[in-house]
């Protein structure tokens, strides 16, 4: 930020180092491509100068950590005062096994659980559904009855640690048997940390499990804000996500534009319901991807959280500071992981996680060098912890605060994609909101359309992916089969008819019948679900009396 | 089969949402001049096979990144096979553990695209099944 | 026909052979017949030579609009409807072909999830392939195949913008025509061309808001639409005058404006049962046959168009057109007397009025 000389008198001398020095550079060595781009495309300058940042107004665009507008980190004193959390995804198999590879974690120094579910739990099906074939534990943790959530957490404190759980369509079901589950254990609500993601508008979008339609889907995630904000006042009850979003193919500037634009529907929602925003706007959070352009992404976290900020003070009128935090969870990219020589992903992941921490995340999960393929190994899952700790304790970025603030590159960069997801607002708007949009296919196209110039680049050799298009090795591709216990799948099944069996389930039916009435009115859902899981009712049963009510949704056609 | 235009079938059997690989093959395979039909997700066999039979295609590309490849594949071949289309090529994209791709071979599947299959190779290869068959 | 599939295998069966099934339902040879009417030449045309005599039966429902009305859910929820009634239903679904690649991604199978498994419903779907309007060139044909093999309700969907929705109307006896409700102040978006060829006129989405709007907007202009179709001494007619005088004249079909909403399955019955009036109305009347006699000589007129041109060209080397585009550009002589001589060279004589 200099004055009107000083800047004058650069560009005089930028122009001249352009005329001779740049040009002779030129001259004898053309640079490598004709054009630079971001990961996403965008493409860059040869040189930031503190033209490009003329602009900026240090207070009103940067600010001071823990104060409007957050540019630099939502707590004052970030990781000098605690580190992020190191959060490990993980869940494969049967209750037994995951619960193991959670106490493993927790030993090696992990500070929090994040759990994987498999696909039938993921859409609300007990693991004995016709549709639920081949997919038990595959990708996650099979969890069908309340027996199961208990044996997931058996020997863990949940009055300490807090659990991330990834479910968006059923997430109010699995929520109340994690609540009931610590119920049993004589572990009051209030002292229960945590998140649910339950973000159903990016499951429309991109993570495509869904199990109702639009709006009654709204209607169950503001209840879960209004149960949340009265009973478990440390639980996070919502993820607002744009990792799958960026995993589907977008492009950064399109991962923060549409995450947002979530997030203001969901406060939205909740506003015209007449809830007061400040009971509820703390305990939103986040939750993105960490790509491979370091510095995009950086950009990307600090633009997410001045955006925010200024829409929960300015649009919704916010009065708790609070209220206007954009927490957030980072997981580094999946889906720019390669089965071609894994080791190197190792690489990518630490560079990955390196921007997320430069971006001021409060909680990440690195991904294993061989997770894009398989669940990971015992010994895949502990580097990529290690990753963490190293750069926390070895590599000095957690000494200062926003350590690359100023950069005449990186506030370009933030103020650039601050700018593009505005002009994606302003679109998103014109077709009339997030629903209306995602039901025209906007997203989805947005997104394909970015995806598939993305794998064109890479085909075309316009961009490099080490091992993959350049730098190849002949080697047999090895994607590893994690070894699960086929017994896993038995227990759990015998268990699922044991606890069918053994249930009240006359008591079971009136709780089902009473949800039934309930959903069909406008009373909070919470309560009556997890009546119906306190008796026993499986995760499936209670998806079943939801989706007879409200109906299933139907994906758009857009390719 | 439709033989100036090759016709594939591109579905997403079982529960995996995970749908980029799908839709950026169809978007490769339609601008190699290929008609796809598209099916989306959530596709139980039974449908996958109906859908092969009424749109007469020359291949059906499966795409499955959760695992449950080893149920699903043979029970869409097999029921081809009794809907009388033993003509009708498959193969799979996604992930598969090396161990499974031997089995998958023996079961008549023409080819396997795991991660960082380049797009030209899949279309070359349809063109030259097709060709020979 | 509302029997059960049969199975056979029909591997490189003769035409007599495929026709035969296709008469008698079996899906596998249904399927190949369509996909032979794709491929056209010699043996498609024997075999529609076949099958003709065996087609007529069926009603042919065009479902057309622009892009996002919503039509695949409305087809799904059709074809639900008619089922309850017993009824088999042949679907044919067209996208467009892509202009650069000769491609096309077909997608209309997503959204009709529900008749996957049906054994009484039959989903084919097409490309335009170069075809300019809504329909591939082959459309119609693969009408006729389902028509053959016993459909008796037959949904054609296609791609509507611009000159599209007149092209369906030249295919199907009862033409239906999406529209949505407007956001914002575009009902004037609803093209005139319309309300010529729709038969009914259906506002889908009818739960968001301006579904009442767009109702009314469409009934003002039915009111003032200038022309509208009668049959006059058996002759089928445009005649000037709104369409609320029809009420009086006999042979006069006023289009109804009906609201659904599709993906919740609302306000199809009535469409259904307004297709069912429009078709015993079209029979009564004795508009179906005039409307066929017109739609059989507007595919003769194009049928011959185009074998007459494919005459000229093969008379003629290709050097030979190239050099007469040559000698045009170069103004040595202009299209017509070009024409005339290629005619003429193709050994045919012309009369000229």
């Amino acid at each position: 930020m200099q004055s009107q000389d000083k800047l004058e008198s650069m560009r005089e001398a930028m122009d001249e180092w352009e005329r001779t020095t740049l040009r002779g550079a030129l001259d004898a060595w053309p640079e490598r491509y004709d054009e630079f781009v971001t990961t996403s495309g965008e493409p860059v300058k040869r040189l930031f100068t503190p033209d490009d940042v003329a602009g900026l107004d240090y207070q009103r665009d940067l600010g001071f950590p823990g104060q409007y507008p957050f540019t630099r980190g939502v707590h004052p004193t970030m990781y000098r005062g605690r580190l992020w959390t190191m959060r490990m995804f993980a869940g494969f198999g049967s209750a037994e096994e995951t619960n193991e590879r959670y106490k493993y974690l927790l030993a090696h120094g992990e500070t929090g659980l994040s759990v994987a579910f498999d696909f039938p739990t993921l859409y609300g099906y007990d693991t004995d559904h016709p549709l639920a074939e081949g997919e038990f534990g595959k990708c996650g943790v099979a969890v069908s009855s309340l027996a199961d959530m208990e044996i997931l957490f058996d020997g863990i404190p949940v009055d300490r640690i807090t659990t991330s759980m990834t479910i968006n369509g059923p997430a109010a079901v699995i929520w109340a048997m994690y609540i009931a589950a610590a119920e049993r254990r004589g572990i009051p609500m209030d002292a229960l940390g945590g998140t649910i993601q339950n973000d159903i508008l990016k499951e429309y979008i991109a993570q495509k499990s869904w199990l109702l339609p639009p709006e009654p889907s709204m209607r169950l995630i503001v209840d879960t804000f209004e149960f949340g904000s009265q009973y478990l006042p440390k639980w996070n009850t919502i993820s607002i996500s744009g990792y799958h979003i960026r995993e589907a193919g977008s492009t950064a500037a399109q991962e923060l534009a549409f995450t947002l634009a979530d997030g203001l529907t969901y406060v939205q929602a909740a506003v015209d319901r007449g809830l007061d925003v400040d009971t509820f706007a703390p305990r939103l959070s986040f939750f993105f991807n960490a790509h491979n352009d370091l510095f995009e992404e950086i950009a990307k976290y600090r633009a997410a959280r001045r955006i925010w900020a200024r829409e929960m003070k300015e649009r919704f009128k916010a009065r708790n500071p609070r209220s206007w935090w954009l927490r957030f969870h980072t997981q580094t990219a999946g889906c720019s992981l390669t089965a071609q020589q894994p080791e190197n992903n190792i690489v990518r992941t630490t560079i990955q996680a390196l921007a997320a921490v430069l971006g001021g995340t409060q909680s990440l999960h690195t991904n294993s060098m061989d997770e894009a393929l398989a669940l990971p190994s015992e010994l895949a899952a502990r580097v990529a912890l290690r990753t963490q700790q190293v750069i926390a304790h070895e590599s000095g970025v957690t000494n200062s605060i926003d350590p690359l603030a100023g950069s005449y590159f990186l506030e370009s960069l933030t103020n650039r994609l601050e700018e593009q997801a505005y002009q994606y607002f302003a679109k998103i708007d014109a077709i009339g909101g997030v629903v209306p949009a995602l039901e025209q296919g906007f997203f989805q196209r947005e997104i394909a359309a970015s995806a598939y110039r993305y794998q064109r680049e890479i085909d075309d050799h316009r961009r490099v992916v080490v091992g993959v298009n350049e730098y190849q090795m002949d080697e047999p591709l090895s994607i590893p089969l994690l070894r699960m216990d086929p017994e896993g799948e038995r227990r759990q099944r015998e268990r699922l008819a044991r606890v069918r069996r053994e249930r009240d389930n006359e008591l079971l039916q009136r709780r089902l019948q009473a949800l039934r009435a309930a959903a069909q009115g406008t009373e909070n859902l919470m309560p009556y679900i997890l009546d119906a899981v306190r008796a026993n009712g499986t995760l499936g049963e209670v998806c079943d009396v939801l989706r007879e009510v409200f109906g299933e949704y139907r994906e758009p056609v857009i390719i | 089969m439709a033989q100036d235009k090759i016709r594939v079938l591109i579905a997403k059997p079982g529960l995996d949402g995970h749908d980029r690989g799908a839709k950026v093959v169809a978007r490769a395979l339609r601008d190699a001049g290929m008609e796809v039909i598209y099916t989306g997700l959530r596709q139980t066999p039974e449908m996958i096979a109906e859908a092969a039979l009424q749109e007469d295609v020359d291949m059906v590309g499966l795409s499955i990144l959760s695992g449950a490849h080893m149920t699903l594949v043979p029970r869409v071949v097999n029921l081809l096979r009794a809907h009388g289309l033993s003509d009708v090529l498959v193969f799979v994209g996604g992930i598969i553990p090396d161990e499974d791709v031997p089995e998958l071979l023996k079961i008549g599947v023409t080819g396997i695209y795991g991660p960082g299959a380049p797009l030209d190779d899949i279309v070359r290869d349809i063109q030259r099944e097709v060709a020979a068959h | 026909m509302t029997e059960a599939p049969q199975r056979s295998d029909t591997s490189s069966p003769g035409i007599a052979e495929l026709v035969m099934h296709t008469l008698a339902g079996d899906r596998r040879a249904i399927a190949r017949l369509i996909s032979l009417m794709e491929r056209g030449g010699g043996e498609a045309r024997r075999a529609l030579a076949q099958l003709y005599p065996h087609t007529g039966q069926a009603h042919t429902v065009g479902v057309t609009g622009a892009p996002g009305t919503g039509k695949s859910t409305l087809v799904n929820a059709m074809a639900k409807v008619y089922r309850r009634q017993g009824l088999s239903v042949g679907i044919v679904a067209v996208d467009p072909t892509s202009p650069f690649s000769g491609g096309a991604i077909l997608g209309d199978r997503i959204r009709m999830r529900d008749l996957a498994t049906d054994p009484h419903i039959f989903i084919r779907s097409m490309a335009t392939r170069g075809s300019l309007g809504g329909l591939a060139r082959s459309t119609v044909d693969a009408v006729r195949v389902l028509d053959a093999a016993g459909y008796p309700v037959i949904l054609v969907e296609t791609v509507g913008a611009g000159q599209d929705e007149v092209d369906i109307a030249r295919a199907a006896h009862t033409t239906v025509v999406l529209q949505m409700p407007a956001s914002g102040d575009d009902i004037q978006a609803i093209k005139a061309g319309i309300l010529e060829v729709a038969d009914i006129i259906v506002v889908n989405k009818s739960d968001l808001p301006g579904a009442e709007n767009a109702v009314a907007a469409l009934q003002a202009m039915l009111d003032l639409n200038s022309t509208h179709a009668e049959l006059h001494h058996g002759q089928l007619v445009r005649v000037e005058g709104p369409a609320t005088d029809a009420i009086a004249r006999p042979g006069a079909w006023r289009p109804p404006v009906l609201q659904t909403c599709a993906i919740r399955d609302d306000g199809v019955k009535e469409l259904v049962a307004a297709i069912d009036r429009h078709w015993k109305h079209q029979r009564a009347s004795g508009m179906k046959e005039q409307r066929e006699r017109e739609q059989v000589a507007e595919e003769l007129r194009r049928i011959l168009r185009y074998a007459l041109l494919q005459h000229v060209l093969h008379q003629i080397p290709r050097q030979g057109l190239e050099d007469t585009v040559e000698r045009i550009v170069a103004r040595q002589e202009d299209p017509y007397s070009a024409a005339d001589r290629l005619i003429a060279q193709a050994g045919l004589a012309l009369d000229r009025h």
